[in-house]
């Protein structure tokens, strides 16, 4: 194969990926574009394998490397929770991040290619900031993986001085930097290269550590960014257009979906990056005197959960990260199937943050068979709780905390939330009366028409479903 | 005080109402049961249910004693429960040292305070229950009370009127839906509104305090506007007097409503005075013959001129209904309800369940209620410290700001200022880059650019329910990332300039291995996901 025609492919696989993207708009054609990502990676591989940049005895090397990564990756995806997507994501992130390390290194080591002047420059440049972000990447991205699936706790870890600390990091990148460019020979350059990828190691752990649990949908999908940067960085490095056409599209759809998750929260993203929030440790807005939430908390039991249920005509239920980690989402299904049957209009509301991970809620409610036509956005159905007979809350704390709109003390202030306060009764099902991850009380649990449904979601759900069939 | 539980185990009493017309009854055979069950002894005169529902046999039935008649009621009884304020051949009843619970509207019977402090009892006033407490609104009967009274209003409209109350087009023609003005959204309003509007009319109301309107609006009603600017929102939940230019603006639109109006009920109170008049002479006239007026202001006045309390009469074609029992014209309900709210007010008082009630006059709550208190009267109760209700939200405005903020691109537009900064900062990059980066760059460099641009505008399309397929195939996308390497691994260049081969072999494959797995699994876990997402 020409080098033309390896490029034509390319371009063909690039519009494939832009057309995958933007099928992912809707339910409905979302299915064809995983498909025209699969057809247009598989274009990328063969061109390139088959292309000119590929001697024959390679292939064989090629061939085993698929085989071996694709059923590991195969293996993995079959045997995945959905409850357990967002660590998955964030694992398979890292893998891209040490894949950008490792083609940089190579890339750095290869003397075949000469270069002179500012190309040389710039060509280490490539290679120095590929090497850079793909580290980031990976450290990163394992921390988080570890976050997610309860290996590390979820608490920030703050060391005194953070923020000086990158900044120190930041400038010693950029010294090694220099002395990177102005070595003369591969082995020269090698200790500030290694150097460098030590540190951006340190600050991807750090970067990471230091974001709260309740912080890590915009850090999934941050990382998501950052491994696309890698793949541009490292597009630059080999001067392949596809690999910078990618990079760039999954960079920037990743920075869009911090942004977006950033707004749902109300937060600005250099805040959330510098990270600290959702601890607590944040002392002057800890609170807990003058705002201390009033009245008195009213528990319910699954039999009169049942009743108000049977006897609602409109039903909205907000699922939270809790419903995840009891594995809940099928009971909830059963009930939703239950009511729907006996002609009650009922609804999901999902705050764009529930979960550990964007659209994480969505795709539990879909693994249960949940019709997503149900399954309403925030902005669509926040007007309607007004209307709504009872509203269940399942194992979410901070998205539906009334302090984010009446406190402007409280460290959600102006979060935009589920206004469940206001159907005529919410029931709210928890383990017990602590705090979300924000670690901030939450006042509806004190609300008149609130009452609280105590236990693990699953069994809790379980047993209102019993009640309502019998 | 208290010696053994036994010994002191208290006797609730109930008494049959006495005043005229009175079908109520301060305790129901549910309730009973509940008061038996924390420890004390409850007797009932014989007959005391009857005019609701609630026979002798019921009481009896539930573990109450039924006593034959008012003088061994009174005075086998430590408590107490009644509805209507006693009379005072009730209070000459009334055993030394008892407990008095019920209405007793201190300020307008000054007579029989007096009368109750003689007799050196402790009486607990539920109309002196402080409102604003949230947690006193288990017991405030007179919330409950105007819920019935409200309800009841429309009835009683709907049996005088001559028409439906709901649209409808049949074979005999079409009917127009009644129209209802309600006039004072409190509770009685409020439950008013509902119910008109659950009938099918076409409601509307007014109140003073313009932070009812969304009530009024979620009860299905439409809220009127006076057309003048001034807040009426008076301490513990009640409106206040209003200014004279309000007052007139608030009499034009009354008279407004009335020429258009076929119900008109009004709610209207202002605490300690007379009930405001609302509805003139001249607007009653201004009706349409058959039109119906209810006012459940009567007993304090009426809201409108031509009411005479407690009955119904017929002016310029127009009922005016001025009936002052309408709670109690619903007996078995309201009586279900004010039951209810004495037994949240004796859980209160007794919260050891040992048969014992302690007034506790640390208690805001109780502190409010008591009125006399072993015959010193302890009325009225010092005004509780507590802001009713944050009146104009603070946090409401950056709330709103952030509306639509989420998805499908409407995030407004930059301000001017910041879309000038960024465009500064790009020309002085593009510049930076176009003056010194080379050729061969610069070709990436747009291509990179451009893509940046791409994946913005078409992720912006995607629905949040996707967010998590999305990220998946993205992360599968970046393992486009194993070109680099199969470029790497073997290229037509090996050997040359003494290229490490080997080194970079190894380096190559296991990139390729890392990558594989990220590529096979994340379309594979994509595709998983997707195929879940249906109707």
């Amino acid at each position: 194969m020409s080098q033309s025609l390896a490029t034509v492919a390319y371009l063909g696989a690039a519009i494939l990926f832009i057309l995958s993207l933007g099928g992912l708009s809707n339910p409905e054609t979302s299915r064809r574009g995983n498909l025209f990502g699969m057809i247009g990676m598989a274009l990328a591989v063969l061109a390139t394998v088959f292309g000119p940049r590929v001697s024959p005895s390679g292939i064989v090397w090629i061939v085993g490397a698929l085989v071996v990564g694709g059923s590991i990756g195969l293996y993995a995806a079959k045997v995945v929770k959905m409850t357990q997507m967002p660590e998955l994501v964030a694992l398979m992130h890292s893998l891209v991040g040490l894949a950008a390390c490792l083609v940089g290194f190579a890339s750095y080591v290869d003397t075949s290619i000469q270069l002179q002047g500012a190309e040389k420059a710039i060509h280490e440049v490539e290679i120095y900031v590929g090497i850079l972000i793909g580290a980031v990447t990976f450290s990163g991205s394992l921390i988080a993986f570890g976050k997610l699936n309860g290996k590390i706790g979820g608490k920030p870890l703050l060391l005194p001085g953070r923020h000086w600390l990158n900044l120190v990091a930041l400038l010693v990148v950029i010294w090694f930097g220099k002395e990177f460019l102005a070595a003369h020979d591969v082995q020269s350059g090698m200790l500030p290269l290694v150097v460098m990828t030590v540190i951006a190691l340190l600050f991807g752990i750090h970067m990471v550590m230091a974001i709260g649990g309740a912080d890590m949908p915009v850090v999934v999908s941050m990382l998501n960014s950052y491994s696309g940067w890698a793949a541009a960085a490292t597009g630059f490095m080999l001067s392949n257009d596809l690999l910078i056409v990618t990079g760039a599209l999954v960079g920037s759809s990743g920075a869009i979906l911090s942004y977006i998750m950033c707004n749902a929260m109300n937060r600005n993203f250099i805040s959330v990056i510098a990270g600290g929030f959702g601890s607590g440790g944040g002392a002057p807005a800890k609170t807990g005197d003058a705002a201390a939430p009033q009245g008195e908390v009213v528990p319910v039991s699954s039999a009169e959960t049942a009743e108000m249920l049977r006897e609602a005509k409109s039903v909205i239920i907000v699922p939270g990260y809790g419903m995840a980690v009891a594995q809940a989402q099928h009971t909830v299904n059963d009930i939703t199937k239950t009511l729907r049957d006996k002609g009650v209009q009922v609804r999901f509301a999902i705050h764009p943050v529930a979960g550990r991970m964007p659209g994480h809620m969505n795709v539990l409610l879909a693994e249960a068979k949940v019709p997503y036509d149900i399954v309403m956005e925030m902005d669509e159905i926040n007007e309607d709780f007004p209307d709504t007979d009872v509203a269940i809350v399942i194992g979410a704390n901070d998205i539906v905390n009334p302090a984010a709109q009446d406190d402007p003390t409280s460290p959600i202030a102006g979060m935009p939330v589920l206004e469940v306060w206001k159907a005529k009764t919410s029931i709210v099902m928890k383990r017990s009366m602590a705090s979300g991850y924000a670690g901030v009380d939450n006042p509806l649990f004190y609300k008149e028409n609130n009452r609280m449904l105590f236990g693990d979601a699953k069994k809790m759900l379980d047993e209102v479903l019993g009640a309502l069939k019998g | 005080m208290q010696t053994s539980p036994t010994a002191t185990m208290q006797r609730i009493g109930v008494p049959r109402e006495t005043y005229p017309g009175e079908k109520r009854v301060a305790t129901v055979p549910d309730v009973v049961e509940k008061l038996i069950k924390l420890g004390f002894k409850v007797a009932v005169e014989s007959g005391a249910g009857d005019a609701a529902n609630f026979s002798d046999e019921s009481y009896r039935a539930v573990g109450a004693e039924v006593l034959p008649d008012a003088v061994a009621l009174w005075s086998a009884s430590d408590i107490v429960l009644k509805v209507r304020p006693p009379s005072s051949d009730e209070v000459a009843l009334m055993r030394e040292g008892g407990t008095l619970i019920g209405f007793v509207w201190p300020a307008q019977n000054p007579e029989l305070m007096q009368q109750l402090a003689a007799r050196k009892v402790t009486v607990l006033a539920i109309d002196c229950l402080p409102r604003t407490l949230s947690r006193a609104q288990k017991m405030d009967a007179l919330t409950s009370t105007a819920g019935v009274s409200g309800y009841r209003a429309v009835i009683e409209a709907a049996n005088a009127f001559g028409r439906y109350f709901n649209g409808q087009i049949t074979a005999a023609g079409k009917v127009p839906p009644a129209k209802v003005f309600i006039a004072g959204a409190g509770v009685a309003g409020l439950a008013a509104i509902g119910t008109a509007a659950n009938l099918g009319a076409i409601v509307r109301a007014n109140d003073t305090r313009a932070e009812v309107a969304d009530q009024v609006k979620s009860l299905g009603g439409e809220f009127v506007k006076v057309d003048y600017e001034e807040d009426g929102s008076g301490g513990g939940g009640y409106a206040k007097v209003m200014s004279e230019g309000f007052q007139a603006a608030q009499r034009q639109m009354y008279a407004t409503q009335a020429k258009d109006a076929d119900i008109i009920i009004t709610t209207a109170l202002i605490p300690g005075k007379p009930a405001p008049k609302l509805i003139t002479a001249e607007m009653v006239q201004s009706m349409k013959p058959g039109s119906v007026i209810v006012d459940m202001a009567a007993e304090q006045g009426g809201n409108c001129e031509l009411t005479v309390p407690g009955e119904a009469v017929v002016r310029h074609g127009v009922t005016i209904i001025g009936y002052t029992d309408l709670a109690s014209r619903l007996a078995k309900q309201s009586s279900t309800l004010y039951a209810t709210n004495l037994l949240r007010l004796v859980e209160e008082l007794c919260k050891a369940k040992d048969g014992v009630a302690v007034v506790n006059m640390e208690d805001d709550a109780i502190r409010g209620l008591t009125v006399i208190k072993d015959g010193a009267v302890t009325w009225p109760a010092p005004p509780l410290k507590q802001a009713p209700a944050p009146a104009p939200k603070p946090a409401a405005a950056p709330v709103e700001q952030k509306k639509g903020g989420h998805g499908h691109g409407s995030s407004g537009p930059l301000p001017a200022k910041t879309l000038g900064i960024i465009f500064a900062v790009a020309a002085v990059a593009f510049w930076f880059i176009g003056a010194y980066a080379p050729a061969a760059f610069l070709g990436h460099f747009t291509v990179f650019v451009l893509a940046c641009f791409i994946g913005y505008m078409v992720v912006w399309n995607v629905t949040p329910a996707l967010h998590t397929p999305l990220m998946s195939v993205t992360n599968a996308i970046s393992s486009i990332i194993a070109i680099g390497a199969l470029v790497q691994i073997a290229p037509p260049e090996a050997g040359v300039n003494g290229r490490p081969d080997g080194l970079i072999l190894w380096l190559a494959f296991a990139a390729i291995v890392l990558t594989a797995i990220n590529m096979f699994g994340g379309f594979a876990v994509t595709r998983r996901m997707l195929a879940m997402f249906r109707k």
